[in-house]
């Protein structure tokens, strides 16, 4: 195989930001690693089908993802209770998938359901217009606007119940309160 | 047919801060700034880790394969 240095160059730097999704998706660096090694092998597979000057990103993504989803109907009872194994491997790899200061957040977003956590990245953290990001989950614009906005507001939510001393004191001084009310 | 926007009403700011009504969770800017920002730092993260060297292996092994030792 001849790989033309400019597409090498494209899928190379396309590496850091597919890695980030991945481990979003599946929650494991190393199988986030995997996946981006078989994105790579099916993009060269089939570099002919891309469109030269469009979005090269965008269409890893696209790859990436339908990976991830054809492996993971294979894995459905594994994989699709969004509470538990998932979360379960956010938690266990804190030193894969960032700073402890984040444990929090991180924890909250491992609740979200996987179609709203996966819109979220794409729009919130890989910067895609939400266009962009429809294109790549394959639906309608609208549906990836309402799936943002309740990701944002559940993980609002989650943070808000979560972290007293942010965001919630009112909350602690109702409960000091709370015995002293007159009867 | 047009429903009317008659519905039940959130409390505004004022109620909340005079304690009438339950108080809300302050959905507000501030925790949706927090949001975005520990979103992208999570991500970043990873992405600051750069470019581990198996992607470029792997591109060299694919790349070379043909050209130098096809019988290897």
């Amino acid at each position: 195989m001849n790989i033309d240095p400019s597409v090498r160059e494209a899928l190379l730097a396309a590496v850091p930001n597919l890695r980030a999704f991945a481990i979003s998706l599946c929650g494991s660096m190393d199988r986030a690693d995997d996946l981006v090694q078989e994105t790579l092998l099916r993009a060269l597979a089939n570099i002919h089908s891309f469109q030269r000057g469009t979005n090269m990103s965008a269409w890893l993504f696209t790859i990436l993802r339908n990976l991830f989803r054809s492996e993971y109907r294979k894995r459905r009872r594994e994989v699709e209770d969004s509470d538990g194994s998932y979360a379960e491997r956010m938690k266990s790899q804190p030193e894969q998938t960032g700073r402890v200061e984040f444990a929090e957040f991180r924890e909250a977003l491992a609740k979200l359901p996987p179609d709203q956590r996966e819109a979220l990245i794409l729009v919130g953290a890989s910067g895609f217009s939400y266009e962009e990001a429809a294109a790549i989950c394959d639906c309608a614009i609208g549906t990836i606007k309402s799936r943002v906005n309740r990701a944002r507001t559940r993980l609002a939510e989650l943070m808000s119940i979560e972290s007293v001393d942010d965001f919630g004191p009112d909350r602690a001084t109702r409960a000091v309160l709370g015995g002293n009310e007159p009867g | 047919m047009k429903n009317s926007k008659a519905g039940p009403k959130m409390p505004t700011q004022a109620q909340a801060a005079t304690g009438e009504g339950r108080p809300e969770p302050r959905l507000g800017h501030d925790i949706q700034a927090k949001i975005g920002r520990q979103l992208r730092a999570i991500y970043d993260d990873v992405v600051n880790q750069g470019i581990p060297e198996r992607f470029a292996e792997l591109l060299n092994r694919l790349d070379e394969r043909d050209d130098k030792d096809p019988q290897a």
